[in-house]
């Protein structure tokens, strides 16, 4: 890819009108306008060539098209071959960095050997537009499965259940992936795929936009004058000051404006007077932004679940946890965390407080907690809600959940205490109806049997904590708040199986090697269920146990459930987020235009100047920006005196008409959208 | 947070009266066209018939398409004061003149293509267009009892009025009417009216009946500062969102028929019946270019909205769930939404695939946006399901 020198940059083809509004191209004044006839042969067919991948970024030119070609904004262009689009298509092969693709790459030292040609051109095919629409179609197609089976990420039960729905087919989607579609390799290699063909088209746009952003605009074509909108007049002054004033002008308009320097020739030999000025420059590196910025979000969401973890712990008031793996009920991690290593926090759940709507909906739930954000800080007071996580640098402590752990104490035939825990019950519905499991393996009782079975004992009850006797469901809760707590509670005992290394769930009694006890309590002696109410201190112990143990609830703590989650990349995820945004705009707001000014010595002394210019992008209002311009120009170049209308014949060529007529033309179609009138009247015949 | 009845009964009938008034709109709009197909018929024995077809295919293919339209236009051209001067400047005969001539008729017709004004609109006659004007004013009421029953359904419920399906879709329908008042304040787009209120009404019609919920307290988990944004950013970008796949729809209709045309100019096809009637609607619609131009417009105007909303959401999400981005079905599907509208912007910019085929890219961009807002909430449940019916 030869960079092309920035005379050849300047006509290159583009979908000048491409993405917008091109009212004002009139592609006949534009062939007239007289565009350098060696630029002419460079013009691709668009803005991205797509036969010829390469993406131009000056994708912004002067039209070149025949008037028979219809203007770039022809939807037909897509539909039908048009002559003029077939022919550019099948674009110059041996020009411009843009142009690729085409069979001979002649320009290209690489273009002769085999396997390399064929890499270049597998090469260009990946970054051209082409096929990043067609890789972002797939991306969008690729994703819908995501949506409509279930994924395993989300809700594993339903991937479970589907399976067990759908034995044929079932496995089959597995195999695909088709439960873990944003995991997949196929749902990967389309946005690596992508995001290479972006990173290739970028490399190249980048040094693209540089080069244009540190040269001078494109040099003025033959005649300015003749593009829509553009006009001429004489002045008094030479050219070379008329276009030094002329540059000025578009200068004090924030346009990058560059005069062709005194020793300039034109093609034919004459002397060129000329000012290029271009504006705009922003779109294009809006534009550049927002796709750096894609490849950076990509990048930071990789990093986030590389690095990143979640756990969930479930904290009792009064106790607390630290980050590290075995604090954890539940962890998973990134491919690259160090379990070892996590941040070292620690935090303490002091008091947990939840408020309630009268019908029971919940209004506010609140965990203050104390936390150490380091090893040997001090610790700080703080209160985490829902929606309101804890922030310790990469890592939020979230409060997910909330329950209540009624204290369990376990005394012997004297009185001592044997054991006694917080135990968290599970709730199962809005108000708070909890089912508890109780395990206690070590209860001081002595095996039996000869083959020593342990006596261990299991309780396992249910937690009401507004408690209320229905007379055909027993007792329910009917408000989440514990302001009467109960606990329906039957116990156990034998052989729990705790000891032998298999893996149990602790809120299920595995009953097997267990026998149920009769109870004495509330209810009265030797009953398999009883009803304990931990508020009133005479109706809340079970006696009658074996050894002649008891067993008494004595208090409720509330327990919280707070998940920790930490992503690394999370905030530069937001940066490019933003950069999207900004580039975005810019990109899509701002438009890119050039206005050029050339001076012909007229024959009478003084200059003829002509004045003309081309918007990339929606020309909504640069007919009016064009218009303000040539008043001001006109302004500096034709001082006070007033003017005569040129006269016919004095310098007007049979071109000169045309040209007249043009200019008065454009500035009709000026002056009825914009009801300025820089300059009409003055070339009338 | 009681709700206050009063406030939620004005809401109703601001609805249901802006709805009639936006139905009259509706009317109105139809009705120029209507007569504005009368009244050329009635001029068709001054316009020849043939010359017209001709003239009308905007955008010439071929040089031999091109120099059919040449001749039509400069026919016309003596007609025109604008070109005379010119022509009476030198000698007709004059090579430069003729020259110029052909720019200017070429230029005129390039302007007329690209034109937003709907086709000849000189000739509609002036009761039609008096009846267009009055249904502006009709939608600028409409609007204004539609904005009235958005801001009492928030009094009513005292909270920012987009909780649920029936006020998101009362909200699309406002900001697609919007689009369409603010489009018309700055190029004369009357001709779009009808075409936006058709489904606007039909939407509203829907959200009144089907999607209807009392007025009630937000759910907890959408009372957040960041879903409020994030609601709005999508509200507004699928309201205008809504206008291009209406004028992508209408570019396509119109492209159809200047394919029609051509082929007729060129005398590969017969004119047909409703060709020699001038076309009826389609003949007032401005030409494709122009449809698709306004297209790209709408859609670039909306689509870094939609990106915000996107990603607002995403902070939401980040503060409410603890991760910023899980594929929930809503998450996919709005993504998917925002790929095919980026596919619809790469595509304009590619040789080959603006026109049809960009339109194309829309309409799927656009059935996108409604799976994701009715089909996911609807039928595919996930974590956005609460945001109700
Ligand atoms: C990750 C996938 C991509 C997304 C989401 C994306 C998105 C966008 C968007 C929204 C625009 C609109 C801006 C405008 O119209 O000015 C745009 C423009 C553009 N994109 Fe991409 N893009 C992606 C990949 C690519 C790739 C791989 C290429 C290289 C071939 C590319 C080249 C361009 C070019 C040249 C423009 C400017 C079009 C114009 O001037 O109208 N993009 N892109």
């Amino acid at each position: 890819m030869t960079p092309t020198p920035s005379s050849a940059s300047s006509i290159r083809a583009a979908g000048l009108d491409g993405a917008d509004e091109t009212a004002e191209i009139d592609e006949t004044a534009g062939q007239d306008a007289g565009f350098d006839q060696d630029t002419a042969t460079r013009r691709l067919p668009d803005g991205h060539a797509d036969a010829a991948p390469a993406v131009r970024p000056e994708a912004f030119d002067p039209p070149p098209r025949s008037a028979g070609a219809g203007t770039g904004t022809d939807p037909r262009s897509g539909t039908k071959a048009e002559p003029g689009t077939a022919a550019r298509e099948e674009a110059p092969p041996a020009d411009g960095p843009g142009v690729t693709g085409a069979p001979a790459t002649g320009a290209s030292p690489v273009g002769r050997s085999g396997p390399l040609a064929f890499a270049v051109r597998s090469w260009r095919q990946l970054t051209s537009m082409r096929t990043a629409l067609l890789l972002l179609f797939l991306l969008a197609l690729a994703a819908v499965p995501g949506s409509l089976l279930p994924q395993r990420n989300i809700n594993p039960l339903r991937v479970e259940l589907y399976l067990n729905d759908h034995p044929t087919l079932g496995p089959v989607l597995d195999r695909l992936s088709g439960f873990d579609v944003f995991a997949a390799p196929w749902f990967a290699a389309i946005y690596l795929l992508l995001f290479i063909s972006l990173i290739g088209c970028l490399s190249s746009r980048i040094r693209w936009h540089a080069r244009a952003l540190f040269t001078a605009p494109p040099k003025a074509p033959a005649r300015p004058g003749r593009l829509p909108g553009g006009s001429s007049w004489t002045s008094p002054l030479p050219p070379d000051e008329a276009t030094a004033l002329a540059r000025g002008v578009l200068r004090g308009r924030r346009f990058r404006a560059s005069a062709a320097p005194p020793d300039a020739r034109r093609p034919d030999g004459s002397p060129d007077h000329s000012v290029a000025a271009e504006k705009g420059y922003l779109r294009e590196t809006g534009n550049l932004v927002f796709h750096v910025a894609l490849v950076g979000l990509l990048a930071a969401v990789g990093f986030g679940s590389w690095f990143g973890y979640s756990g969930t712990t479930l904290v009792v008031s009064g106790d607390g946890f630290a980050n590290t793996l075995i604090s954890y009920d539940q962890f998973s991690g990134g491919k690259l965390v160090n379990t070892a290593k996590l941040q070292p926090f620690s935090l303490t759940l002091d008091r947990f407080q939840a408020s309630y709507q009268p019908n029971g909906e919940p209004a506010d739930f609140r965990a203050n907690v104390s936390y150490a954000p380091d090893l040997d800080t001090p610790t700080r007071p703080a209160t985490i809600r829902v929606n309101h996580p804890l922030v310790l640098d990469d890592a939020k402590i979230y409060l997910i959940g909330h329950g209540y752990a009624p204290h369990f104490v376990l005394r012997d035939a004297k009185g001592r205490v044997v054991w006694q825990n917080n135990v968290p019950c599970t709730p199962r519905d809005g108000m708070f109806t909890s089912t508890c499991t109780v395990k206690i393996p070590d209860a001081g009782l002595a095996p039996v049997g000869t083959r020593h079975e342990p006596q261990q004992l299991a309780f396992s009850g249910v937690f009401t904590p507004t408690t209320r006797l229905d007379p055909t469901r027993g007792y329910v809760s009917i408000f989440p708040a514990a302001t009467a707590p109960g606990l329906t509670i039957t116990g156990f005992v034998g052989n729990l199986h705790l000891d032998e290394g298999v893996p149990q769930n602790v809120y299920t009694v595995d009953t097997r090697d267990m026998k149920q006890i009769a109870l004495t309590g509330p209810a009265g002696a030797d009953r398999t269920a009883q009803v304990l109410a931990p508020d009133n201190p005479r109706q809340r112990t079970l006696t009658g146990l074996p050894g002649g143990l008891s067993l008494e609830v004595d208090s409720v703590a509330e327990f919280a459930t707070f998940q920790v989650k930490a992503d690394p990349a999370k905030r530069e995820a937001l940066v490019f987020a933003v950069l999207i945004i900004v580039g975005l705009i810019a990109s899509l707001r701002v438009r890119r235009r050039r206005v050029w000014v050339r001076a012909h010595p007229a024959p009478a002394g003084g200059s003829v100047i002509e004045i003309g210019g081309l918007s990339r992008s929606h020309g909504d209002g640069f007919a009016t920006e064009l218009a303000d311009l040539t008043t001001r120009v006109r302004a500096a170049t034709e001082p006070t005196e007033p003017t005569t209308p040129r006269e016919p014949g004095a310098g007007a060529t049979a071109a000169g008409t045309a040209q007249a007529s043009t200019a008065q033309a454009s500035t009709e179609q000026a002056s009825t959208e914009q009801a300025d009138e820089p300059a009409t009247g003055k070339q009338e015949h | 947070m009681a709700v206050n009845e009063g406030f939620a009964s004005l809401s109703n009938h601001l609805f249901g009266s802006g709805m009639a008034v936006y139905s009259v709109a509706m009317l109105g709009f139809a009705a120029e066209f209507a007569f504005s197909r009368l009244g050329t018929r009635q001029d068709e024995a001054v316009v020849v018939g043939d010359e017209a077809v001709t003239s009308a295919v905007p955008a010439a293919r071929t040089s031999a398409e091109r120099s059919a339209v040449l001749v039509g236009a400069s026919t016309a051209a003596p007609t025109d004061p604008a070109v005379s001067p010119v022509s009476g400047g030198g000698d007709p005969t004059d090579a430069a003149a003729a020259r110029a001539r052909e720019i200017e008729a070429v230029r005129r017709r390039d302007r007329a293509a690209h034109s937003l004004a709907g086709g000849d609109d000189p000739q509609v006659p002036a009761r039609a267009r008096w009846v267009g004007r009055i249904a502006v004013g009709a939608t600028v009421i409409g609007w204004a009892l539609h904005l009235a029953s958005v801001i009492t359904r928030g009094f009513a419920a005292d909270r920012v009025p987009w909780g649920n399906m029936y006020e998101y879709s009362s909200m699309i329908c406002l900001i697609a009417v919007t689009t369409f008042l603010g489009l018309i304040t700055r190029h004369n787009v009357r001709w779009l009216g009808v075409f936006v209120m058709v489904p606007v009404v039909l939407y509203l019609g829907f959200a009144g009946t089907v999607l209807y919920v009392a007025p009630g307290p937000l759910v907890p988990a959408l009372n957040s500062y960041w879903l409020k944004i994030h609601v709005v950013g999508a509200i507004v970008a699928s309201g205008v969102f809504l206008v291009s796949a209406v004028t992508t729809v209408l570019f396509l209709v119109k492209e159809r028929w200047e394919n029609r045309l051509a082929e007729v100019a060129t005398g590969r096809a017969e004119a047909s019946r409703a060709m020699q009637n001038r076309g009826g609607i389609v003949m007032r619609l401005p030409s494709s270019a122009a449809l698709d131009t306004l297209t790209y417009r709408v859609i670039a105007f909306a689509f870094p909205i939609w990106t915000f909303a996107i990603i607002a959401g995403a902070i939401w999400a980040e503060a409410a769930w603890g991760r910023y981005w899980g594929w929930d079905p809503k998450e996919t599907w709005s993504f998917i939404t925002w790929v095919c509208y980026a596919a619809y912007l790469h595509a304009r910019a590619t040789a080959g695939w603006r026109g049809r085929r960009a339109a194309t890219i829309s309409l799927v961009a656009f059935t996108a946006l409604f799976v994701d807002y009715y089909v996911v909430n609807l039928v595919i449940s996930g974590l956005h399901s609460y945001a109700g019916v």
